[in-house]
């Protein structure tokens, strides 16, 4: 991979080292070079069949138990389009702005391997499902700066099957339950200029993905990959460099740390005089560096030709109206609403519609608590209950805490029945106790005595214990140590075991370190 | 002993007059006596055990499919003396590129000796609920790849009207199973004359039904656009039957017409009076057989006699049917047979190690030189840089093609009228080094294929002692008013009892 000499510019530069894990990445300290990406996002969908028969696919199941004659490829067998999947696929397309051709062409991509049983994959080529769509992507802490990235084209296709290499000693083994089942392939126009960029653009792609429900977007179980076209080129230009493909991206952050790993990759090729060349990179996750795979010069011509078991796809104008009338409520318009309508801080709003369960939940609280502030049970979803679900690992939708009762809980906080701390407690009981339903906040408070205690006598008699045991903070407080406040409050709610109402502690936690 | 008609031998069954079993135990007795021998014709790849397929819906069917996709069988109750029983008792012979359980399905290829499909095509499944009894499969070229019965894995079949002589291709194990009388009809495939050619060469009736008309789920595939199950009758009656049997819609091939199945034998004494009979002037070259000429004169005489008017037309593109076809069906096939790669089922070479090497040796020792030409042939025409000049240009055609008939039509010809096939059986083995001769027994044939549209041949006579086929070709879905002129043809020679 020793370019030729006669990177002008590259002669002074020091040819920077692929950067290894760990270190900060520093592709072009001068800035002189930028990065051009674009992605190629492969998309399950979660029908109940596979995309041209009825099998059910099913991650994690016994090799080859959800395969047909179909699937297999068996001979005399024959595709039937499965019309959920072009149903689901059209709300893709539709969620990232893209045109819907009422006529699409499916396509045999020919080409021999163990895991493709047919010897072709049933794709789209010329005439794909749907082209031309946009996604304003967010980035920054409060997501205020945006960039566009345009989608060149949704199109659906089904999947291979595994091929397993090590399972069986010196063999590779096939598992063919993935065969056939649908996919949606994602292809951006090369709009993307920085690994950062690329990381806010798949998280928004998920984020839509999710609201759409068209897919279980989760990566581990392949359901969405991602493979990477990036080439380099000097700042200002408006020509592309030479690209290279990355493969094997099994992770966002993955894609994110194998783009920083190829541009400097690439940087420090062309500064020292080399040439990128035009070729296909497996990311090694483990070792943290790229492989070629295979040059362009031996790659596949893959014979596409309209495949003549498949009529092509017909979808009405009605069809589509239908599809697009029926699509849900995307991130984007969903945070603007919630600002407006809850009154919350882009911040919270970016927070909290970051995926659809958690917007769900967060507006099932707003509902049944409705003489309550929705800031208040902002507050209270992204604080306590995010935390509970983070030491966790869980979603929040997984805690077994039911909106009404989170409601319930913030009912009696505002009534003052109990104070926030003890409530917190509560929270814990009844995540802990999966319990989470109406009814249950007002029985633990009641078990555990968790009740608030506003009673005057009972607060007097805690201030005056706390105050007795603390002479010498009273006496500094008193010489102006005004801080000491937080000490003694905390003192007393200790005494009550948090009972106490606070506001109530500090009136008269206050006249007394002040009378006295 | 030849076969009972099926009609006859259905009205029977139905009657209670005969057994069952009885025609099918016969059926197999006579195919073991014709297929015995150096000299036996040997038109069956296997047959069934005479027990074996008694039961017209087999236990292990495919798995079921989603209701929206059930693929609704007519009739699968069978209960003797039903009305629905149109084949009840008849023997029929199967193509061994048509998918059945108790039987093996070859394709007549190394690749798949032996090879057992899991589930049964559509029409066998039709044909059993419809009350017919599969005798056993019969021998074609391989994958349907041939014009003579000779590109056997398993040897060739003799035509059984001469014996040195090829019985035509590739459906010729059917075809000669209807002519030595084994059975009163059979099925085949059809990509480019599959049936038509081989009905002409053995002398018994060959249609091939409209693009869509007949399910192709569960026929081994060879060019999908092109490929078409069809019958073979020692009658045009009969070959009508078994089509009407296997004929509708079938929602596990997308390319499956959403029609039911046509009333053809309500139709076939309909004959031809007030119709318009096209003879299209570039099927009869002035190079053509005059003895087929001659043959094919008769023809429109009797079609006259009938009360057709015959008018000469004019299909300008048919010369350039022969190499459209080829580069279609041949892309088609390079792709329809990738699947045979060693990997999961079929002949695995034992030696291979890498992936690669299983490749390279299963094909090699699996296919056939002819396929082996065809998969090269197809691979090129799709390839990058010439693609467009092949592939894309033959599409272009294949309209032209198809246009020419529709013109026709819309001049108000109902039917057309050309010689099947431009020689009568050739003796084994004279066209096996020279496939663009191979090739050339399909001219009249493939336009049918190319354009979709329904097409027939009947027995028209002898030419050079052998038997002559005259084709009949009608506008999609137009099978009834095809198969009346074809009984009309048939009666007027003094056939079809």
């Amino acid at each position: 991979m020793t370019g030729r000499a006669g990177g002008e510019k590259g002669t002074a530069a020091p040819a920077a080292a692929p950067s290894v894990a760990g270190v900060e990445w520093h592709p072009d300290p001068a800035g002189e070079m930028e990065a051009v990406i674009g992605l190629e996002i492969h998309v399950q969908l979660r029908t109940r069949e596979k995309l041209f028969c009825a099998d059910v696919p099913e991650f994690g199941v016994d090799p080859n138990t959800r395969v047909c004659p179909v699937c297999l490829g068996l001979p005399g067998a024959l595709p039937v389009l499965n019309r959920e999947a072009v149903e689901l696929a059209m709300r893709a397309a539709l969620g990232f702005g893209c045109t819907i051709h009422q006529r699409s062409v499916f396509e045999r991509k020919n080409y021999f391997y163990p895991d493709l049983p047919k010897g072709y994959q049933i794709s789209q080529f010329e005439e794909p499902l749907a082209t031309g769509g946009l996604l304003e992507v967010r980035m920054g802490e409060d997501g205020q700066e945006t960039f566009p990235v345009r989608i060149r084209r949704m199109h659906l296709e089904e999947d291979a099957g595994k091929s397993i290499h090590d399972r069986v000693p010196d063999r590779t083994a096939v598992d063919l339950n993935r065969t056939g089942t649908p996919l949606v392939e994602m292809v951006s126009e090369p709009d993307l200029r920085s690994p950062a960029q690329v990381r806010a653009y798949l998280d928004q792609v998920k984020r839509i993905l999710e609201y759409l429900d068209v897919s279980d977007c989760n990566m581990e179980e392949g359901s969405l990959r991602v493979d990477a076209n990036v080439s380099i080129r000097p700042r200002g230009s408006r020509e592309l460099g030479t690209k290279t493909e990355l493969k094997n991206l099994n992770s966002f952050s993955g894609v994110e740390r194998a783009l920083e790993v190829e541009i400097a990759r690439q940087v420090a090729l062309v500064r020292s005089g080399g040439q990128v060349t035009h070729e296909t990179l497996l990311w090694d996750e483990r070792r943290q560096t790229v492989r070629s795979m295979r040059s362009k010069e031996d790659s596949q011509d893959y014979r596409y030709f309209p495949d003549p078991d498949l009529p092509p796809v017909l979808v009405s104008p009605a069809w589509i109206q239908a599809a697009r009338d029926a699509l849900p409520e995307l991130p984007e318009a969903r945070r603007t609403r919630f600002v407006e309508a809850y009154s919350l801080p882009a911040y919270d709003a970016g927070v909290l519609t970051a995926r659809r369960p958690l917007a769900d939940f967060y507006e099932a609280v707003v509902r049944a608590h409705s003489d309550g502030d929705a800031k208040e049970v902002a507050n209270w979803v992204m604080g306590p209950v995010l935390a509970l679900a983070n030491t966790r690992s869980r979603e929040v939708e997984a805690l077994g805490l039911e909106p009404e009762g989170l409601a319930e809980l913030l009912a009696l906080v505002s009534e003052g029945r109990v104070n926030r701390r003890a409530a917190r407690t509560i929270l814990e009981r009844m995540v802990e106790s999966g319990a989470g339903g109406a009814g249950t906040p007002e029985a633990i408070m009641e078990a555990e005595g968790l009740a608030q205690v506003s009673d005057d006598g009972r607060i007097q008699e805690w201030v005056h214990e706390v105050v007795a045991a603390h002479p010498d903070e009273v006496a500094r407080f008193r010489s102006g140590e005004r801080r000491l406040q937080g000490f003694f409050m905390g003192e007393v709610m200790k005494r009550s075991r948090g009972k106490a109402d606070p506001g109530e502690v500090a009136r008269i936690l206050g006249a007394r370190l002040k009378g006295v | 002993m030849r076969a009972a008609s099926a009609l006859e031998t259905a009205r029977r069954v139905r009657a209670g007059e005969i057994p069952a079993d009885r025609p099918l135990e016969e059926a197999l007795a006579r195919a073991r006596e014709a297929d015995a021998g150096p000299r036996g014709i040997h038109a069956f790849l296997s047959l069934s055990d005479s027990g074996a397929n008694s039961h017209p819906e087999p236990a292990s069917g495919p798995p079921p499919n989603s209701d929206s996709r059930d693929a609704r069988e007519p009739g699968s109750a069978a209960d003797d003396g039903d009305p629905d029983l149109t084949l009840a008792g008849v023997p029929v012979a199967v193509k061994d590129n048509l998918c059945t359980l108790e039987l093996p399905t070859t394709c007549a290829s190394r690749f798949l000796e032996g090879y057992r499909s899991p589930y049964e095509a559509t029409v066998v499944r039709r044909l059993r609920a419809r009350g017919g009894r599969v005798v056993g499969k019969t021998n074609l070229d391989e994958f349907g790849m041939g014009s003579s019965t000779e590109n056997s894995a398993f040897g060739p079949t003799r035509n059984p009207r001469d014996p040195s002589r090829v019985p035509g291709g590739s459906s010729g194990g059917s075809a000669a199973a209807v002519a030595a009388g084994v059975v009163p009809c059979a099925l085949g495939s059809d990509t480019g004359g599959s049936v038509r050619q081989p009905a002409a060469l053995c002398g018994v009736v060959g249609v091939k039904p409209t693009y869509g008309r007949v399910s192709r789920y569960g026929l081994v595939a060879f060019a999908s656009s092109l490929d078409q199950v069809g019958t073979f009758g020692a009658s045009v009656a009969d070959a009508a039957l078994l089509l009407e049997a296997i004929s509708g819609h079938d929602p596990r091939d997308s390319t499956s017409a959403p029609l039911p199945a046509p009333d053809l034998m309500g139709h076939l004494d309909d004959g031809v009076a007030g119709k318009v009979v096209g003879i299209p002037v570039e099927y009869v070259p002035d190079s053509l057989d005059p003895e087929i000429r001659a043959r094919m004169d008769e023809a429109s005489r009797h079609l006259a006699e009938a009360g057709a008017e015959i008018r000469r037309v004019s299909l300008p593109h048919t010369r350039y049917a022969v190499p459209t076809y080829y580069v279609l069906a041949t892309a088609e096939a390079s792709s329809n047979l990738a699947r045979y790669d060693g990997v999961r089922f079929g002949v695995r070479s034992p030696e291979a190690r890498a992936t690669q090497e299983v490749y390279e040796a299963s094909r090699t020792r699996g296919f056939g030189p002819e396929v082996v030409r065809r998969i090269i042939l197809g691979t090129f025409g799709l390839s990058a840089g010439y693609h467009d000049q092949y592939y894309g240009r033959a599409q272009r055609v294949r309209a032209l093609i198809a246009r020419d008939f529709r013109r026709v039509w819309a001049d108000g010809v109902d039917v057309l009228l050309t010689p099947t096939s431009p020689t009568p059986a050739f003796p084994l083995g004279e066209r096996s080094d020279d496939p663009v001769s191979m090739y050339l027994s399909d001219i009249f044939t493939v336009t049918a294929n190319l354009a979709g549209i329904p097409a027939v041949s009947v027995p028209a006579g002898t030419t050079h002692g052998l038997p002559c086929g005259a084709q009949l070709l009608a506008p999609a879905w137009h099978e009834a008013p095809l198969l009346a002129a074809a009984r009309t043809l048939e009666q007027s020679l003094g056939g079809g009892a």
